[in-house]
């Protein structure tokens, strides 16, 4: 080959390796890209593939005699008197008429396991609105015992040594044999979508936690979205440059990055601690995450007010107004969307947010659901981690279920503050 | 009245007396409203200020002090012995006669001073709830009165009005300083008395963490052991993983993005991408403990290496995970700062795209991306549902990714979980905790704000 004549030789010499390199380089940008995505879906398959049976339930209909000796002996059909009845008695009843095989006490104890804890308080609940039925024997649907549920969903394995298996064969047989007679159905979990928690996992629903959020949730936007405005409208078209406005910018930028576990010892340590606020109460919570999300309403609310052309605020001091009414007249409502949509994107980070409210007390097992702000209750998210914390197997797939329900809320919430963007998105 | 109602009549006649200074302003230039100095609706918002705002203050400062003066007086009227109490048993007593007073059930029998106390209680809140309404009423019509009398032509009630809303707007803007205000001293007083119990250098150079408390003086291990370094190399350990794993895949994203992607591909790839910001941190701590754990300990497990089912490295890798979007987007944001002219100069030259992005744009753009790495770095610090969920809580002191660790967060969250007191030195420890979170996330997040300031300030 001997010595290159020309420069373009060295170059053309080398450029082969050079372009592997460009493909290389480019490969790696797509391989990162795919990761992400990779895990994006695996996140999503992982929980909705655990969670999406979390919508049915299995339940079994029972043949109850509603005994009038047993529930109303003397016939008044007072409220009172039904409430007193025992209703498990009468469910266990018919358990073992159902199934007359069954005689020691520990496999009695196992027969009546198969149906939920609550089956009294439904046939309690059903006999008291309608009591005409009272003596008659009625074919009633009760949930099935959490065990049950996955034995039918198939999340136990069968074929496993009976000593392995949390259900036994005789519970097994019971249930085939139901099943054989048409007395088990998989219905739309109803209860999932309307009870507060329990400890039984068919018996636990996510509407107190739905509640309590919805509650922290409103605490958070009455005082975040008019303090963020205000603080946003102050920075931008009033404040003096000075030490003191600077100062607050600075405040405002640590804020946003500071972690949300100090927002909850903030919480505890001021508003529980020191002003004597009660705990896991939404009004709390509220407080606190008002706090956390302010930040983020209000660098999104400078962006918007930034955006409004000076043309528009000349204009209306042109004509007479002041300044007050220049900005509450015209520039605030341009900078309206723009506002709402960061707004939204807070609220959203919020109802997402456990952190700060495992500090202040909202982690506690709270069976009712909230009526006010001052009621004890816990968040959606608390929710879920209370439940990935609780080891029946039936907790998983509900944890999955309150995860889909959380972020199709955390989807809408975004889709708006999106659609919102580009449907009042103004290039001037 | 209850404060809800309290604060609904004075809504209402907030409202009604905006109508009334409306009218009177038409009132006294007999309906010529040119004559006036201001618009007729600022009259209106005159008067409904002077009516609200003295009555909303006396409502604030009343319920503010409402249960510390009745507490007071209640107490004042219980017997000497019971009063005799040390603080701590006192305030047990005045819970319980809270709880009677709120009809739950009491810790112990009902006996008959405690009724009293109680009834007293009751008696009191009464006539502070009766005292308040009747003053609130009298500050109204007293505001209103006053307003509405001054209402004349030549007043000048835009201007007032537009004061009482400046004033509104600093109050709001001041909030935040209040807010860091209130961090710093809340996490502060707390961590100051912690550090009177255990000293701070063997808080911060100790080896052993065990918080717990003896409950008998003469208990084995009764001292408890707050050294916070194995708390710092878990912490350590589990955002350097996540690093590992969010960096290149975060900044190799961002360069494609930037540099290389069509716009279709790029409308679609981020917005995906960002749907992992937006993703609760719980959900990530259950996918963790769930999926990715177990998933570790059977792969990993498998080739025989001893791996704990709360390994570090799991709890790492999904962390990463979570900061992919932030590093990519920040990264894209100072990547898309540096200017054109810069990639057009070098592309002239003959150099490929890979070596312009490698020679000429990171360079250029590295001082805005370990801005924004420090910014994630501080993210993965502070973050706690994850490691609470998926990480241990055994303080082990271990570089190994496969053990399980703990970090500062998660003994945070299990330190005030649950029932407390609040000045025993476990409980004090989870603000000595916070205070040096804080203070750590501070000091990174200046210096990268600091880093990616100055460097835009060089192509602007």
């Amino acid at each position: 080959m001997g010595l290159p004549k020309y420069t373009t030789d060295i170059v053309r010499a080398g450029l082969e390796k050079r372009y592997k390199r460009e493909a290389h380089f480019r490969r790696l940008g797509v391989a990162a890209i795919v990761a992400g995505l990779i895990f994006l879906s695996i996140l999503f398959v992982s929980i909705i593939g655990n969670g999406y049976t979390a919508f049915w339930q299995t339940f079994i209909q029972l043949e109850v005699h509603l005994d009038a000796s047993e529930i109303d002996p003397e016939g008044t059909r007072e409220q009172n008197v039904l409430a007193a009845a025992n209703y498990g008695g009468l469910v266990k009843q018919s358990l073992r008429d159902m199934f007359p095989e069954v005689e020691s006490r520990r496999d009695k104890r196992k027969l009546y396991s198969t149906v939920s804890s609550g089956a009294s308080y439904m046939l309690e609940d059903y006999v008291k609105a309608n009591p005409e039925q009272i003596g008659n024997t009625i074919q009633f649907w009760v949930p099935a015992d959490d065990d049950i549920d996955m034995l039918m969903k198939g999340h136990f394995d069968r074929d496993k040594p009976e000593s392995e298996r949390r259900i036994k064969d005789d519970q097994i047989a019971w249930v085939d044999k139901l099943v054989a007679e048409g007395r088990v159905e998989s219905r739309f979990n109803t209860i999932f979508f309307t009870a507060g928690d329990s400890r039984d996992p068919e018996l636990a629903g996510i509407w107190g936690a739905a509640t309590g959020s919805f509650l922290t949730l409103i605490v958070t936007l009455l005082l975040a979205f008019p303090l963020g405005v205000a603080t946003a409208v102050y920075l931008e078209e009033f404040a003096p440059q000075n030490k003191w406005t600077d100062l607050i910018e600075v405040n405002i930028n640590n804020l946003a990055a500071v972690p949300s576990i100090v927002f909850g010892l903030l919480g505890l340590a001021v508003f529980i601690n020191f002003i004597g606020m009660p705990r896991s109460a939404p009004l709390v919570g509220g407080l606190v995450l008002t706090l956390m999300t302010l930040p983020t309403i209000i660098i999104a609310s400078r962006a918007a007010l930034k955006s409004v052309p000076p043309s528009i605020r000349e204009a209306a001091l042109g004509v007479g107004a002041s300044k007050m009414q220049m900005v509450f007249h015209h520039v605030l409502p341009l900078a309206m969307p723009g506002m709402l949509t960061g707004t939204i994107i807070g609220m959203a980070q919020a109802l997402g947010e456990s952190a700060p409210l495992l500090m202040i007390g909202m982690v506690a097992f709270i069976v009712d659901v909230p009526g006010g702000v001052m009621d004890p209750s816990t968040v959606l998210p608390v929710q879920i981690y209370l439940w990935a914390d609780s080891p029946e197997r039936a907790f998983v797939e509900r944890t999955s279920g309150a995860i889909m329900v959380l972020l199709a809320f955390l989807i809408t919430m975004n889709a708006l503050a999106v659609f919102l963007r580009k449907k009042f998105e103004r290039r001037w | 009245m209850s404060a809800t109602a309290l604060l609904f009549t004075l809504a209402l006649l907030g409202v009604f007396s905006y109508w009334l200074g409306r009218k009177r302003s038409f009132a006294v230039v007999d309906g010529q409203a040119w004559k006036l100095h201001s618009l007729p609706s600022y009259y209106g918002f005159y008067t409904a200020i002077w009516c609200g705002v003295p009555a909303l203050l006396i409502t604030g400062l009343w319920l503010f002090f409402e249960d510390l003066i009745i507490t007071h007086l209640v107490v004042g009227q219980l017997p000497a012995d019971v009063q005799s109490l040390s603080p701590s048993r006192l305030n047990l007593v005045v819970n319980d006669i809270r709880n009677m007073v709120s009809g739950n059930i009491v810790s112990v029998d009902v006996d008959p001073t405690m009724q009293a106390a109680a009834d007293h209680y009751i008696q009191l809140q009464d006539i502070s709830k009766a005292a308040l309404t009747v003053l609130v009423l009298i500050m109204v019509i007293m505001g209103g009165l006053y307003a509405l009398r001054s209402i004349r032509k030549d007043k000048q009630a835009r201007n007032a009005v537009e004061r009482v809303v400046k004033v509104f707007l600093i109050a709001s803007s001041t909030i935040a300083i209040f807010t860091t205000v209130g961090i710093v001293f809340s996490v502060l007083f707390e961590a100051i008395r912690f550090f009177e119990t255990v000293p701070i250098t063997s808080f911060l150079f100790g080896l052993e963490w065990s918080p717990q408390m003896a409950i008998r003086e003469d208990q084995v291990g009764s001292s408890g052991a707050f050294g916070a370094v194995p708390l710092f190399a878990g912490t350590m350990l589990i955002s350097f993983i996540a690093m590992v794993v969010a960096v290149p895949i975060g900044l190799m994203s961002a360069i494609y993005l930037s540099e290389y992607a069509n716009k279709k591909v790029r409308a679609v790839a981020k917005p995906l991408l960002e749907i992992l910001a937006g993703i609760p941190t719980v959900v990530y701590g259950f996918f963790a403990a769930l999926t990715v754990a177990p998933f570790i300990r059977d792969t990993i497990g498998s080739t025989g290496l001893d791996v704990s089912s709360e390994s570090a490295l799991a709890a790492g890798l999904v962390m990463g995970i979570m900061i992919i979007p932030f590093v990519s987007s920040l990264s894209d944001d100072v990547i898309n700062a540096v200017p054109q002219a810069m990639r057009d100069g070098s592309e002239g030259l003959g150099a490929t795209k890979s070596e312009t992005i490698k020679k000429v744009i990171i360079p250029a753009a590295l001082p805005g991306i370990v801005g924004g790495i420090l910014l994630a770095v501080s993210r993965a610090i502070g973050e706690t549902m994850i490691v609470v969920m998926a990480a241990g809580l055994s303080a082990n002191l271990t570089a190994n990714p496969l053990e399980a660790v703990t970090t500062v967060t998660v003994q945070i969250v299990t330190l005030l979980v649950g029932d407390q007191e609040f000045d025993s030195p476990k409980t004090l420890a989870a603000f000595a905790l916070g205070l040096l979170l804080f203070v750590v996330t501070l000091i990174l997040n200046i210096i990268a704000l600091h880093v990616v300031r100055k460097y835009r300030e060089q192509y602007e």
